[in-house]
């Protein structure tokens, strides 16, 4: 109303700012947006730098003693089972050479003695780690980069292809109306009306083998429906508005006015959904991995740590389970507080 | 009967100033040192366009601006019977707003809640200010919706806002604001979103209100137009200044500020059609409009060319009712008209007439259940798929929402480039910029409005971007529907000289849609009233409003606001400042 006669000359007198970078702006002025934008950036350059190879790409080498406890904490008492092999080797060596007139094997035993000497001595095992060590002596922090690794690509892609399924049929569903939108409302209310735990063993069931993949898919097949609803009434909304009918008006095809002049205008919700998504994803597929649906023996995320720590809490080993909690916690709390950020910045209500 | 007992003034407001907060850096001062008063039982009407401050000003006297973004400047005073509002406490403030001076708001629709019944609404203030058992006020609801002219309150008091019309609704939230019998009543825009017949008869009811409870008012609008039949005073208003202020005579008959006189001569006259509109410019700038400006001609004529005809042409909707039942909704029904190559049709009635269901129908975004539609011989109903395209950009449409109509993710010289695409106009990219360009100049836009977006330009300037996006496929017919309706009259007549100037040039026909008589006049050469999807009258402009045959066209005249002063009002008026004198 302002802008009309009364003049608000500021508006006219900037340069063009599309309603991104106005938003983007918004963002920036943010400052706890802009804490945890800086924190995500920090996890991803990580992934990267993990999917790539330049770190941790011996995650699951035995560097340390079994459950080398954190180096703030200092070494433990001489770990017991790395002392038993010694102790048992002992007694054995000596009854080997007592024999050894008698021995009718003794060249053989020789031989095999000589070729384990010559063999590269195994290096010695650290009695402490950064962040300790797992059963294994696999050092805790570089099993939580990998797991980060894991879980934010699983997020990342999974929310991807949920947003993406969801955005499709949704833009589909209420743009069209009729039977199609019948059609997908039907699926929408067969798919959400089985129970999510069961659904997720059917495909695991179908897909029949673990890992990345299997999870990402797990995820992005089920979680389409909320973004599906959404955008669906986005569209429905949208579809009436006069700019579509004008657009309309001019001869534009079906199919250019769905994507590319209604798409921008519900972009906001697609963006707020798929940041909302990928937070939910990470958090799934953690209790995938801690129930055992998740990755595989051969990969590590923070839920198959969890799974592992569960025991492992019970003798008094806490540092694997602090690590896969505090990276999740971070990282889940940066990505929601964004999200927030991120809604009130794309608001439309709010310009 | 005790006198007014001060100097006769219920209210004074002197040198009301009010910054509004931007963002961080910018200010605006939306209010520049507003100074008038309000006499005890007279009317003051707050005339001004969009932008000039009048709402803002009736919001600070009441404290309603928003703390957060509004300051009022220290040496404001809005004096009410000697008392300085704006250092009073916020709990009596509150007290003062609900019992002495009350507000009625433009949209009555989202001024009540839509999930509880009138009745409650209109008793809870009863109870709340009044004091007034359950069925105390129960009783006294009844009498106040009685009071206000709604037929049958004693059902109507159960009813819910949304089973009411829009006149009803607005009478309700006249009833909520008189409950408390107030002393003085601000109308903001009260019939702004109303029809003209409702719109006269909310005049009549506030004025005789007035008279029997002895209020003051303040009317805000922006349609001088009404000043002239409701107000003793007024204040005309623009940019946060008061331009002139007198008695609503002086205003009328020789108005002083150069402002005012450009505000009532830029409604299109009634009584002859200059070939130009003068503009807020020409009267700003000092020009003198001559008083025998060229006259256009306008009327029907046998001979010309009959461009798009419609025959029979229906359309209902598919209501569902019930669980499986379904109902028809007829909007249109049975139209037939024909359109001549260069001219103008008219088309006038209330809302829910049908007015935009057929010009959607006619655009073919509707697809029409009956009849047909036939663009220069050719039925566009039995084109074969595909054969659509072609016609699609020889009729275009305007909508009436500016602010809805442009998609705001595009800049303007995309949303120009885009149809010229389409329709393969431009060769290449770079001759579809060239044709946005040269229709940016035709509306009046620089050059530099290529790459700025819709939210950037004014509600006139993105009418005129809508505009030559039409252009841009060189139309036959131009289809507007309430294309100036949302815009200022200042602005109003920039785009109707505008409209009419292309009309010369590309000789467009043009469907001329609106809810305003006096536009409708003066744009078309032969007018069509639509009653209920029914065409109840067409024929000649000037002889439709000089003799209208049809009774429904007779009372939709009747209702039109004349801008002139009204002698059964002014009577009225001089009743009441006799009666005033003699107590």
């Amino acid at each position: 109303m302002t802008a009309d006669a009364g003049g608000v000359p500021a508006a006219a007198g900037r340069a063009s700012s599309g309603l991104w970078a106005s938003a983007w702006r918004r963002l920036m002025r943010d400052r706890v947006a802009f804490a945890s934008l800086v924190i995500l950036m920090c996890y991803l350059a990580l992934v990267a730098a993990s999917a790539a190879g330049f770190v941790v790409r011996d995650w699951s080498r035995e560097v340390g003693v079994s459950y080398a406890p954190p180096a703030f904490m200092g070494p433990g008492a001489p770990p017991a089972p790395a002392a038993a092999p010694a102790a048992t080797g002992g007694p054995n060596e000596a009854d080997g050479a007592s024999s050894a007139i008698a021995d009718p094997l003794a060249e053989a035993l020789a031989e095999i003695r000589r070729q384990l000497a010559s063999a590269p001595t195994p290096e010695p095992k650290a009695g402490t780690l950064v962040f300790g060590g797992d059963k294994w002596g696999r050092d805790v922090l570089a099993k939580v980069i990998k797991g980060t690794e894991t879980s934010l690509l699983v997020g990342l892609i999974a929310a991807a292809l949920a947003v993406l399924l969801g955005t499709l049929f949704g833009a589909l569903a209420g743009y069209r109306g009729g039977w199609i939108d019948d059609f997908f409302n039907w699926f929408y209310s067969v798919f959400t009306s089985i129970p999510y735990l069961l659904l997720v063993l059917a495909i695991a069931a179908v897909l029949n083998q673990k890992g990345i993949l299997t999870v990402i898919l797990i995820l992005g097949l089920t979680g389409w429906t909320g973004v599906f609803r959404l955008v669906r009434a986005e569209y429905l909304k949208h579809k009436v508005r006069e700019y579509v009918l004008a657009a309309d008006a001019i001869g534009v095809s079906d199919a250019r006015r769905m994507f590319v002049h209604i798409l921008p205008n519900v972009s906001h919700v697609v963006l707020v959904q798929l940041s909302l998504h990928v937070v939910l994803f990470i958090k799934s597929e953690v209790i995938l991995s801690f129930l055992g649906f998740g990755v595989g023996v051969d990969a590590v995320s923070w839920g198959s740590m969890l799974n592992e720590a569960q025991n492992e809490l019970i003798i008094g080993k806490w540092w694997q389970l602090a690590a896969a909690t505090g990276a999740m916690a971070v990282l889940v709390t940066a990505f929601s507080l964004f999200t927030d950020a991120l809604r009130d910045a794309l608001d439309p209500r709010l310009k | 009967m005790n006198p007014a007992p001060e100097s006769g003034n219920l209210l004074e407001v002197r040198d009301l100033t009010v910054d509004f907060r931007l963002d961080a850096a910018t200010t605006l001062r939306a209010l520049k040192g507003v100074s008038f008063d309000i006499p005890a039982r007279g009317t003051v009407a707050l005339v001004g366009e969009s932008g000039s401050g009048k709402s803002v000003t009736a919001l600070a006297m009441l404290g309603l601006l928003p703390g957060t973004h509004a300051t009022v400047l220290p040496g404001s005073r809005v004096v009410y019977r000697g008392r300085n509002l704006l250092e009073l406490a916020p709990r009596d403030m509150r007290r003062l707003r609900g019992v002495e001076i009350s507000m009625v708001f433009q949209e009555p629709m989202s001024s009540l809640n839509p999930v509880f019944t009138v009745g409650f609404q209109l008793r809870e203030v009863l109870t709340r200010h009044l004091g007034l058992t359950g069925r105390q006020a129960r009783a006294r609801a009844i009498e106040l919706m009685h009071e206000v002219g709604i037929p049958d309150p004693q059902a109507r008091v159960d009813a819910y806002p949304f089973q009411l019309s829009g006149g009803q609704q607005q009478r309700v939230m006249i009833a909520m604001a008189i409950a408390c019998e107030p002393r003085l009543l601000i109308a903001d825009e009260p019939t702004t979103a109303l029809d003209v017949t409702v719109e006269r008869q909310i005049l009549k009811m506030i004025a005789s209100l007035q008279e029997r409870r002895r209020m003051a008012m303040l009317f805000i609008t922006h349609d001088l137009a009404l000043v002239a039949e409701i107000a003793d005073h007024a204040v005309v208003m623009r940019a946060g200044e008061i331009r002139e202020q007198g008695s609503v005579r002086q205003i009328f008959e020789t108005p002083r500020d150069s402002y005012t006189r450009a505000l009532l001569a830029c409604r299109p006259p009634l009584a002859h059609r200059p070939r130009r509109l003068p503009v807020i410019d020409d009267f700003l700038g000092g020009q003198v409009i001559a008083a025998d400006a060229p006259e256009r001609p306008r009327g029907v004529r046998g001979e010309a060319e009959i461009v798009l005809e419609a025959r029979h042409l229906s359309k209902s909707f598919q209501l569902g009712k019930g669980l499986f039942g379904k109902a028809e909704f007829r909007a249109v029904k049975d139209a037939s008209f024909r359109l001549a190559r260069g001219r103008t049709l008219g088309v006038v009635g209330e809302s829910g007439s049908g007015k935009t269901t057929m010009a959607l129908t006619l655009a073919r975004l509707y697809p029409a259940t009956g009849g047909a539609v036939l663009f220069n011989g050719r039925d566009l109903s039995s084109l074969p798929p595909g054969a659509g395209l072609q016609y699609k950009r020889r009729i275009q449409i305007v909508f009436q929402n500016p602010y809805a109509s442009l998609n705001p993710r595009f800049t303007a010289g995309e949303l120009l480039a885009e149809p010229a695409r389409i329709h393969g106009i431009g060769a290449d990219e770079q001759a579809c910029r060239a044709i946005a360009i040269e229709m940016l100049g035709k509306v009046g836009l620089p050059a530099s409005a290529f790459s700025k977006y819709p939210h950037e330009f004014s509600g006139g300037q993105r009418q005129r971007i809508a505009i030559a996006r039409c252009l841009t496929m060189k139309p036959d017919v131009l289809i507007c529907d309430e294309a100036v309706s949302a815009l200022d009259v200042s602005v109003q007549a920039q785009l109707l000289n505008l409209l009419q100037d292309l009309q010369d040039e590309y000789r467009m026909s043009y469907v001329f849609i609106s809810h305003d008589l006096a536009v409708v006049r003066y744009m078309a050469d032969e007018v069509m009233v639509m009653n209920q999807g029914e065409i109840v009258e067409i024929g000649d402009a000037d002889e439709l409003y000089a003799s209208p045959r049809h009774p429904y066209t007779r009372q939709l005249l009747a209702a039109m606001p004349r801008g002139l002063i009204d002698p059964a009002f002014d009577e009225f008026r001089n009743a009441r400042a006799g009666a005033g004198q003699a107590e």
